[in-house]
C-alpha cells in the first residue's frame, strides 16, 4: 500500500508551465521530501498527487492502479495542509473522526480509532475542546490525527511546520519521524527548509521551477550533488563557491566547497583573507572571510572557542578531496 | 484607551452624538406613552382628557389585535424563511468563479435600491395584475385562468414582494461570508471523503452561521414595521393587516391618536418579544 509513480506528469496553469512532463516513483513505505525555492511548484505537485488539480498531461499510478481520473477522496491518500485546515466549528475529537463518519464507520470502530490517535498523538486532553482554544502544535497534531485515523496509503504534507516556531518544529520534526517509524507508510513530505529534508528524508527530491534536479538519499546529495543547484541547496551553512584563478586552476568554470571543509589557522594555509562578521554558536563558529579578488566572503567553520577576531588575518586550507568541480553549465565534473 | 485622562476625554467626545441618540428616541417614545393614555381625536374634540389604561384595553380587546400580530408573524417569517435559503442559494452560485461575475453581481444587488413604494407599485402593476399583469399572460399562455394575485393569495403576493427587495440583502452578507471561508477546509473536506452536499452541511454552512444569524436579525427589525408594501397593493384588506398598518388605521383613518399610540407601544412589546425568541434560538451563533 503505497507505492505512487508519476509518469509523465505535466501540469500547465492556462499558459504557464508550473511542471514539465516529470517522472518519478516512490515506493512503499519511503519517506520522500520535496525541496526547493518558494514557487518551485512542490505544492503543485503534491496536490496532483492528492487529486485536488488535475493532471495537464501524464499519469499517476498509486499500487500499480492508474489513479490519475480518480477523485481524491477515492485515492485513499490523506494530506495535512499548511493552514492545518481545521474544522473551526467541531470539536478535536469530532474533526479527528470526520473522515470516519463521512466512511460511515460504526461508531464504537470510529471511537477506538480516535483514541488510539488521540493518544499516539497525546491530544487525549484536548478531545473535547475545538481548534481555537488549542496552541499552533496542538492544531497541527490535530490535523495530523485526522489524517492518521483513515489509515491512508500514504501521507501527503505540505509545509506543515511552517507556522510553528523554531523550538516547536524541531520537537514535531522529531515526531513526524516517528510516526513514520511506527506506521511504515508512505509520507511525501514538502519543505523548503534543507534542514528538515536532510533530517527527515529516506529520499530527497530537489526541485527547481517544476523541474526535478536531482532524487537521492540525504547523504548521497551531500555527497555527490549533481550540480551547482543541489550543491547549493544542500547543506547549512550553504557551499562556497569561488570562480576566476582558482576555479581556472582546476579546470573548471566554478569549484565549490563547503564551509566544514575548509580549515582555518591563523598563520599558514592555501588561502590568505580577514575576518569579517563571526558567528559564535557554542558549538561552532562561522567566519566570514573576506578574500582578495571574490566579491562573496566565504563562510568558513571552525571549533566553539578559537581565538580569531573580526579584522584578523585567516588562512584558509579547502580538502583537497572535498572540492567540488562545475562546468559552465552549472553540471558537476566528476 | 487606557488612562483616567484618556477615559474622560472619550466620554466628553462622545457626549453629544449620545445625547443625540437619547433624545431623538426619547422624544416620541415619551409621546407616544403620553398620548396612549389620553383620549385624543384630532376632528373631534381634540384633547378629551386623561382615560387611564383604556386605550390598551380597547386596543387588545378589538378582533383586529390578534389576527393582526399573527398577520405580522406570518409575512416576516415566510420573507426571512425565503431570502436566507434563496440567499444561501445565490451566494454558493455567485461565489463559483464565472464570466461577467462582477455584472450579475450587480443585478442581483440591484433591487435593494428601489425605494419599496416602486418596487410595490411594479409588482402589483406590471407583473400581478389580472388584466395586464406579466403573470397573467404567461397564465392566459398556457391555457390557465389569470390569478388574481392580491386578493386571491394576498399574504403570498405581499411577502413574494418583501422577499424580492430583501434577497439582495440577505444575497450580499452570504456571499461576503461565503467568500472568507478557506478553501483548504473544502479541500480537506474533500480528501476526507465528504460529498459535495455532505461539505455544504458540515462545512460552508456551520461557516455561515454567524452571517445568517446576523441576515436574521436585521431583517426582523425592518420586517416588523412594513408598511409601503401594504398600502400600495391591499390596503390592509384580504388579511393582510399588519400590527404596524392597523396602528396606521386607528391613527389616520379613524383619527383616534391615543387608540393608535397604544398599539404602538404594544409594537414595542411584540418587536421585543420577537428579539428575544431570536437571541435565544440563533443568538449563541455570534459569541463564537
Ligand atoms: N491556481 C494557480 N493559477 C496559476 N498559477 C498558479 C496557481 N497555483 C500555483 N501557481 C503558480 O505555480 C507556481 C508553483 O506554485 P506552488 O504553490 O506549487 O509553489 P511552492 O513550491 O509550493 O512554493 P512555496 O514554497 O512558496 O509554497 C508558482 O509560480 C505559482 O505562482
Ligand atoms: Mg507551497
Amino acid at each position: 500500500m503505497g507505492r505512487i509513480v508519476l509518469d509523465k506528469v505535466e501540469k500547465n496553469f492556462g499558459e504557464v508551465t508550473v511542471i514539465p512532463p516529470l517522472d518519478l516513483e516512490i515506493e512503499d513505505g519511503e519517506f520522500v521530501v520535496f525541496v526547493g525555492p518558494s514557487g518551485c511548484g512542490k505544492s503543485t505537485l503534491l496536490r496532483l498527487i492528492a487529486g485536488l488539480e488535475d493532471v495537464t498531461g501524464g499519469a499517476i499510478r498509486i499500487d500499480g492502479e492508474d489513479a490519475t481520473a480518480v477523485p481524491p477522496a477515492k485515492r485513499g491518500l490523506a494530506m495535512v495542509f499548511q493552514s492545518y485546515a481545521l474544522y473551526p466549528h467541531m470539536t478535536v475529537r469530532k474533526n479527528i473522526s470526520f473522515p470516519l463518519r463521512m466512511a460511515k464507520l460504526d461508531k464504537a470502530e470510529q471511537d477506538r480509532r480516535v483514541e488510539q490517535a488521540a493518544a499516539v498523538l497525546n491530544l487525549t486532553e484536548y478531545l473535547d475542546r475545538r481548534p481555537g482554544q488549542l496552541s499552533g502544535g496542538q492544531r497541527q497534531r490535530v490535523a495530523i490525527g485526522r489524517a492518521i485515523v483513515r489509515e491512508p496509503g500514504a501521507f501527503l504534507f505540505d509545509e506543515p511546520l511552517s507556522n510553528l516556531d523554531a523550538a516547536l518544529r524541531v520537537g514535531m520534526r522529531l515526531e513526524i519521524s516517528e510516526l513514520h517509524e511506527r506506521l511504515k507508510t508512505t509520507m511525501i513530505y514538502v519543505t523548503h527548509d534543507q534542514v528538515e529534508a536532510m533530517t527527515m528524508a529516506d529520499k530527497i527530491v530537489v526541485l527547481q521551477a517544476g523541474r526535478i534536479e536531482q532524487v537521492g538519499s540525504p547523504l548521497e546529495l551531500y555527497r555527490a550533488p549533481r550540480n551547482r543547484f543541489v550543491a547549493g541547496f544542500i547543506g547549512s551553512p550553504k557551499m562556497n563557491f569561488l570562480e576566476g584563478p582558482e576555479a581556472a586552476k582546476r579546470d573548471a568554470q566554478t569549484i565549490g566547497v563547503r564551509p566544514e571543509h575548509i580549515a582555518p589557522s591563523p598563520s599558514e594555509g592555501m588561502w590568505k583573507g580577514r575576518i569579517g562578521v563571526s558567528e559564535h554558536l557554542g558549538s561552532d563558529t562561522f567566519f566570514h572571510v573576506h578574500m582578495e579578488g571574490y566579491a562573496n566572503p566565504i563562510t568558513v567553520r571552525s571549533g566553539g572557542e578559537v581565538a580569531m577576531h573580526h579584522g584578523d588575518t585567516i588562512y584558509l586550507t579547502p580538502d583537497a578531496e572535498r572540492i567540488y568541480r562545475f562546468d559552465d553549465k552549472g553540471l558537476r565534473i566528476v | 484607551m487606557a488612562t483616567e485622562h484618556s477615559r474622560s476625554a472619550a466620554r466628553l467626545m462622545m457626549a453629544p452624538a449620545v445625547f443625540l441618540l437619547l433624545v431623538w428616541m426619547l422624544v416620541p417614545l415619551t409621546m407616544t406613552l403620553y398620548f396612549s393614555l389620553k383620549r385624543y381625536l384630532p376632528l373631534r374634540g381634540g384633547d378629551l382628557g386623561w382615560v387611564g389604561l383604556d386605550n390598551y384595553v380597547r386596543f387588545v380587546t378589538s378582533s383586529s389585535f390578534w389576527p393582526s400580530v399573527q398577520t405580522t408573524l406570518i409575512i416576516v417569517g415566510g420573507v426571512l424563511l425565503i431570502t436566507v435559503v434563496l440567499g444561501v442559494f445565490l451566494a454558493l452560485l455567485l461565489d463559483q468563479p464565472m464570466w461577467g461575475q462582477g455584472i450579475v453581481r450587480i443585478l442581483v444587488i440591484a433591487p435593494f435600491f428601489v425605494m419599496p413604494t416602486v418596487s410595490a407599485l411594479v409588482w402589483k402593476n406590471m407583473l400581478m395584475d389580472p388584466v395586464n399583469g406579466l403573470f397573467a399572460h404567461l397564465w392566459k399562455f398556457f391555457g390557465l385562468a389569470p390569478v388574481e394575485w392580491l386578493s386571491q393569495a394576498p399574504i403570498f403576493s405581499i411577502v413574494l414582494i418583501v422577499s424580492w427587495q430583501w434577497l439582495p440583502f440577505a444575497t450580499l452578507i452570504l456571499l461576503t461570508a461565503m467568500q472568507s471561508l478557506d478553501s483548504e477546509q473544502l479541500e480537506a473536506a474533500e480528501m476526507d471523503g465528504a460529498s459535495p452536499f455532505a461539505r455544504f452541511g458540515h462545512i460552508v454552512l456551520p461557516h455561515l452561521g454567524q452571517a445568517i444569524t446576523i441576515v436574521i436579525l436585521i431583517q426582523t427589525i425592518f420586517l416588523l414595521s412594513i408598511f409601503a408594501e401594504i398600502f400600495v397593493t391591499t390596503q390592509g384588506s384580504f388579511g393582510t393587516r399588519t400590527l404596524t398598518y392597523l396602528i396606521f388605521q386607528r391613527v389616520l383613518e379613524s383619527q383616534n391618536v391615543g387608540l393608535g399610540s397604544a398599539g404602538g407601544v404594544y409594537a414595542i412589546i411584540l418587536a421585543n418579544i420577537v428579539a428575544l425568541f431570536l437571541m435565544r434560538i440563533v443568538g449563541k451563533n455570534l459569541d463564537a
